[in-house]
């Protein structure tokens, strides 16, 4: 479909004219680095405020309580066999049978495991939102995805203020082509009445682990 | 669709009183949730500054950004097409889902596949479109068009999906009154789909030239599913989409959300560059939809139009649209910015009546995330409907005519006045039977200033013998 191209391409020039201008892009707005570094106490608070938020649970851990709680959250949720990416922390979750993705896990022997345990890029406060940028402790994306429950590890380096702040942060992960994905807060809708329901084809159910030190 | 043309499309609407509690309701509910959100964003301005100037440039310099986009899709090993209209965009997609011998395709919520009769186009060559959104889902299952950009079954209660899911996906069950397990139902009907159909079509939300990465923002997962599981992926992308740069979507993603559906972030963002080995489909197609954009963009007030982000945010704070819904606009994109898009897009005749379905009073330029003037627009394409296509022997302009001969001479201005006071009720009910349905006139006074000023008793004035 060349012709197709040169056609679109020769219609956009006709209907711009001859010299379009090109507004510059004020940015009066707060842009990365306006709230600082990240990680400090007042950004992990607003961050695990705002997970809440959407329904999901924000437990804030010491590191050597991490995986005391991860024990705990599977038993509550009743999960016994939970997928971890292949570039994930050699973590144990006693009791839980963890099935590292390597050799990759197909769609259906995701679907049919309990959960996921998943780590993550980077996490934005002010929105609540955890980036998984399809490497290490991300993982691929089908991972945190087909799995109904999702349990993310998200350390207090993890966590920026703002939007600027995380997308300057992924622009990198972007030039290498790698896949992002943002997730705040499960799965939900709206479509019906307004309401808003947790859960229908993503994770109907979030556990966020904020580990500290 | 039979298009009728928006006032007769208005006032059947208006008669479903099922469906104005519903849309009434769903509109003033999410208009409070957007204000709240936007409340606590203290450079919300400036980002809008940013965001309308973001889409300005890209316009601008769209020649080079399509071909920007075009190499950087290529290079990360995904496949780019072009297409000038409806047409020519499904016979690529057909193509592309009978070169896999796909039966099924699944589908993310889309407008601009909804905009070229993607589905129908892909049925006639038995190729059956799965839509998986929830409301598109509810739609398809109902033999139902959207009503909103945002919640396309926005139009239904709860009773109503309940009904529909029993009689076709859920058939033989209870689904009780709880939404949860209406959408339970969505879920269990679809997971097999995303497990074995090999094919998925999306719309995108942003194409970001330097990187190549497109965006798909949701909330269900349902995007997420068909972005990552099918092996091929086919996105149709409307050119206007393009962004310049990685760093525009720090300011996209900020209005986004909260405009949309008030909310500070939508559940899930996708963004993806071609393809990916052992991550997501092995074969990626991006379709490049002209079918009257370039149209759009050679209207230099108009063309601001083509910045919209399909938040919806101008539908919910409209009082024609949160009375009439979405359909009277007879178009998949309703409400103010329909009123100004459809028409472009589509020609004005084949839409004319779309520029007046607005009462001008600016709400929806108040809250649009990327300033769209849409009054300023309407106000234009309504005069371009009466320079282009309007005849100028129509009742209208003859009217007008005979309106400036007369308030053009005296004498004939106060014959007019008398005769106005003689007949008013009667004649204009029968030269003007439409005007004067929706309008009252005003009552024409027994006497004129001018008729009493000459009826006045001479009298000397005041002031002008001796003093006081």
């Amino acid at each position: 479909m060349s012709d197709g191209r040169e056609a679109v391409l020769a219609r956009v020039r006709a209907a711009l004219g001859s010299s379009p201008e090109a507004p510059e892009v004020p940015r009066a707005y707060r842009e990365a680095g306006a709230f600082g570094a990240g990680g400090d106490c007042a950004t992990v608070d607003l961050f695990c405020e705002r997970v809440a938020d959407y329904r999901a649970t924000v437990r804030r851990v010491r590191g050597e309580e991490l995986l005391g709680a991860l024990v705990t959250a599977c038993e509550q949720r009743q999960a016994r066999r939970i997928a971890v990416p292949a570039g994930a922390p050699p973590w144990t979750v006693e009791g839980v049978d963890l099935v590292r993705d390597d050799p990759q896990l197909s769609a259906r022997q995701l679907d049919e495991l309990d959960g996921v345990l998943s780590g993550c890029a980077l996490a934005i406060a002010e929105t609540g939102t955890i980036v998984l940028d399809g490497a290490g402790a991300s993982g691929r994306r089908a991972l945190t995805l087909v799995p109904d429950y999702h349990l993310c590890v998200v350390r207090l380096n993890d966590i920026v203020p703002s939007v600027p702040d995380g997308v300057a942060a992924l622009a990198r992960v972007a030039a290498e082509g790698r896949p992002i994905t943002l997730v705040s807060g499960p799965s939900a809708t709206v479509d019906i009445e307004l309401v808003r329901v947790e859960g229908v084809h993503g994770p109907r159910t979030l556990d966020v682990f904020v580990v500290e030190g | 669709m039979s298009k009728t043309g928006f006032p007769a499309a208005a006032r059947q609407a208006l008669g479903d009183t099922q469906m104005r509690r519903n849309v009434g309701k769903a509109t003033s509910t999410i208009r409070a949730r957007r204000a709240a959100r936007v409340a606590e964003v203290p450079d919300w301005e400036a980002l809008r500054d940013a965001g309308a100037a973001i889409k300005a440039r890209a316009m601008a310099t769209m020649p080079e950004q399509l071909e920007r986009l075009e190499a950087s899709v290529t290079r990360a090993g995904g496949k780019v097409h072009w297409a000038r209209d409806a047409a020519e965009c499904n016979a690529i997609v057909g193509g592309i889902a009978a070169g896999h011998g796909a039966r099924q395709v699944i589908k993310v919520k889309s407008l601009a596949t909804d905009e070229i009769g993607l589905n129908d186009a892909l049925a006639a060559q038995g190729v059956e479109a799965i839509e998986t959104d929830l409301a598109e889902l509810i739609n398809q299952l109902a033999h139902d068009t959207s009503s909103h950009i945002l919640v396309p079954a926005i139009h239904r209660n709860r009773a109503e999906v309940k009904l529909l899911f029993e009689h076709t996906i859920a058939r033989g069950q209870d689904l009780g009154w709880d939404i949860t397990a209406i959408a339970e139902a969505a879920r269990r009907h679809l997971r097999e789909k995303f497990l074995s159909v090999p094919v998925a079509i999306s719309g995108a939300n942003f194409g970001i030239a330097e990187t190549g990465t497109i965006c798909v923002v949701e909330s269900e997962g349902n995007g997420r599913m068909c972005l990552t599981l099918p092996r091929v992926l086919i996105t149709v992308m409307g050119i206007e989409k393009v962004l310049v740069e990685w760093r525009d979507l720090e300011v996209c993603l900020q209005l986004l959300p909260r405009s949309s559906t008030g909310e500070r972030m939508n559940p899930y963002t996708s963004l993806w560059t071609g393809v990916r080995a052992g991550d997501g489909p092995e074969e990626f197609h991006l379709v490049l939809l002209d079918n009257g954009r370039t149209d759009v963009l050679g209207d230099e007030l108009g063309r601001q139009a083509l910045h919209c982000i399909r938040c919806s945010a101008c539908l919910n704070s409209c009082p024609v649209y949160s009375r009439t819904g979405g359909h009277a606009y007879e178009s998949v994109y309703p409400g103010p910015i329909g009123a100004i898009l459809t028409p472009q897009l589509r020609g004005l005749e084949n839409a004319p009546t779309l520029p007046y379905a607005s009462s001008l009073c600016g709400a929806c330029y108040e809250v649009c995330p990327v300033k769209i003037d849409i009054p300023s627009v309407l106000l234009h394409l309504r005069g371009r409907v009466v320079r282009e296509y309007k005849s100028r022997v129509s009742p209208e302009a003859l009217a007008m005519e005979t309106v400036g001969r007369v308030f053009g001479s005296q004498r004939r201005y106060e014959q007019a006045q008398k005769l106005a006071r003689l007949g008013r009720g009667p004649i204009v009910a029968a030269a003007l039977p439409g005007w004067s349905a929706m309008r009252g006139l005003p009552e024409v006074p027994e006497q004129s200033f001018r008729e009493w000023w000459r009826s006045r008793p001479a009298r000397p004035v005041r002031g002008d013998g001796a003093g006081p």
